[in-house]
């Protein structure tokens, strides 16, 4: 009998330790999502009564919004902590604040902190599925798989691709998750921007995968099928950082350069954009920018991890996947096979 | 536990007459094929469906559409059946509003999966009319639902299972009766 590949971790915290089979199966699994986002009532009651935690401890609009309705067109209840809002300002530890999230009872925490490792951290420490919705510079997993779904749906394959990631990669988790799920199917990367912005040890984050960094943005587009824009962050930046005038002269994605590209390339940019600096609205606008299917695909793709890690709960607490509840355990659980079970999918029979 | 064959229900010859038969019943209850359209249940509705419309092309000459469900995410049970239970793409293509609707399932049970299959279509509109048909019904509702287009009613017990093999899915064509044995 084939096997069934299924999504057996507990949490979700990043992509890298994720094997080709298993992140197109997350993919596959967005797909259904992606057909409700286009019925008139796109609410479901699947996780009807379940709870999602919302935990920002770093500002966010896009990424909280997009994971809040994904849980409620699922049913879910959610629940929000700002960082602004919160009682961090006043003192209390992450486990502190995550173990009186937990003592509400959600059935998951979705965390974003400016710590890399984080959501890691407090994962170990609770016996509800964690998703990181970005940590510091290391991952933004649910990032990465909307990419993916994207570049997928308008191509047909996200397999031996020519990827151009352009901007801030020092400080991008982003470009993280990108290199290591593009990077399983054998897709090859160019990374640009300004020096202080493209660290070498980037080229070797994923052993196996061809990483080369480039300084001249017309070199990174020559031959690009897919061409990754980032933000230039601000709030991550502690050293003096180049000028907008000249990153714009150096590095601004404009109709001109993309035409060094393969003419059927796409432009992706997990926003918010900083129009007129490192894009122009000509590309941000253009037939070759995905920038708006992304963010519909986003909500696609929460649904499904939030789907996968929450139904499936028994309902008592204790996660299947959980085998020992409150104690640490291994880096990235991994689920009983009850999960794999899939001979009780099949005689359905009712 | 042991699963053992007690008895084959219908040869593939038969499933075919039935499904013929039962193309002609959806035809004349409803007057023809106007606004008429077949859902398939996954999995074994969708070559069901597929068949019914084949036959009415060749009663009416004309094309009906057919679109699939996949009803997982409108499960009551999941956290019972599957801790992961796989995700099948739905695919209908046409409007559901004011459409006469047949849902079509190789087995009518409890009933659960017709109420879940409802709740589905009505997220995509309204239409005018819905009913039923099936394979096999073998009774055991736990819903108030009924088949308006019935194959066959087989008399079951709980702990018997009826497998519905078809070509497109599982390589054989019959129907046939399990039943698990300690």
């Amino acid at each position: 009998m084939k096997e069934v590949v299924t999504y057996r971790f507990r949490d979700l915290l990043a992509l890298e330790p994720l094997s080709a089979a298993e992140l197109t199966f997350l993919l596959d699994q967005s797909k259904p999502f992606q057909e409700i986002q286009r019925h008139p009532l796109k609410k479901l009651a699947t996780l009807r009564g379940k709870t999602v935690a919302l935990a920002f401890f770093e500002t966010s609009t896009r990424t909280r919004i997009s994971f809040g309705t994904a849980a409620s067109r699922l049913g879910a209840d959610t629940m929000n902590l700002q960082a602004e809002a919160s009682s961090l300002k006043k003192g209390e530890t992450l486990l502190d604040t995550a173990f009186n999230l937990n003592a509400m009872k959600p059935d998951c925490l979705v965390m974003r902190h400016a710590a890399s490792g984080a959501p890691d951290y407090v994962a170990r420490h609770l016996d509800i599925p964690v998703v990181n919705a970005g940590d510091g510079t290391h991952e933004h997993p649910s990032q990465g798989l909307l990419d993916a779904l994207t570049i997928r749906d308008r191509k047909g394959t996200i397999e031996n691709l020519h990827v151009t990631i352009l901007g801030d990669l020092s400080h991008s988790r982003v470009a993280r998750s990108n290199i290591h799920l593009l990077g399983k199917f054998g897709c090859r990367f160019t990374l640009c921007g300004p020096a202080m912005w493209v660290p070498r040890e980037l080229e070797h984050i994923a052993p196996g995968t061809s990483i080369r960094s480039v300084y001249k943005i017309e070199e990174a587009l020559e031959d690009a099928d897919v061409i990754i824009m980032l933000r230039v962050q601000t709030e991550r930046q502690h050293e003096p950082s180049i000028s907008a005038n000249d990153y714009i002269h150096g590095y601004q994605l404009n109709a001109e350069r993309l035409k060094r590209a393969k003419p059927d390339a796409l432009v992706l940019h997990p926003g918010p954009m900083n129009r007129g600096i490192e894009i122009t609205p000509e590309v941000a606008d253009g037939p070759q920018s995905c920038v708006l299917e992304q963010v519909t695909n986003g909500v696609a793709v929460r649904m499904a991890i939030l789907y996968l890690l929450i139904a499936g709960d028994a309902g008592d607490g204790t996660h299947p996947a959980a085998q020992s509840p409150g104690t640490p355990t291994a880096h990235n659980r991994r689920a009983t096979d009850r999960a794999a079970d899939a001979s009780v999918l099949k005689g359905k029979d009712c | 536990m042991k699963i053992i064959e007690k008895a084959q229900l219908m040869s593939a010859a038969e499933i075919d007459r039935t499904l013929q038969r039962l193309a002609h019943e959806i035809v004349e209850k409803s007057g023809g094929t106007k606004h008429l359209a077949l859902i398939g249940i996954r999995r074994r509705g969708v070559p069901l469906a597929q068949r019914i419309a084949q036959a009415m092309r060749g009663i009416d000459g004309v094309e009906v559409p057919v679109g699939t469900l996949d009803i997982t995410l409108y499960r009551d049970d999941l956290s019972k059946v599957a801790p992961q239970a796989v995700l099948q793409s739905s695919d209908i293509t046409f409007g559901v509003d004011g459409m006469n609707l047949v849902l079509v399932d190789d087995v009518l049970y409890t009933g659960r999966t017709i109420r879940a299959a409802m709740n589905g279509l009505f997220d995509l509109g309204r239409p005018q009319r819905v009913s039923l048909c099936v394979l096999i019904d073998r009774g055991h509702r736990e819903m108030p639902i009924e088949a308006q287009f019935t194959g066959r009613v087989v008399q079951t017990s709980d702990t018997e299972i009826i497998e519905v093999r078809l070509r497109e899915i599982d390589n054989e064509e019959r129907v046939v009766l399990v039943d698990r044995v300690e």
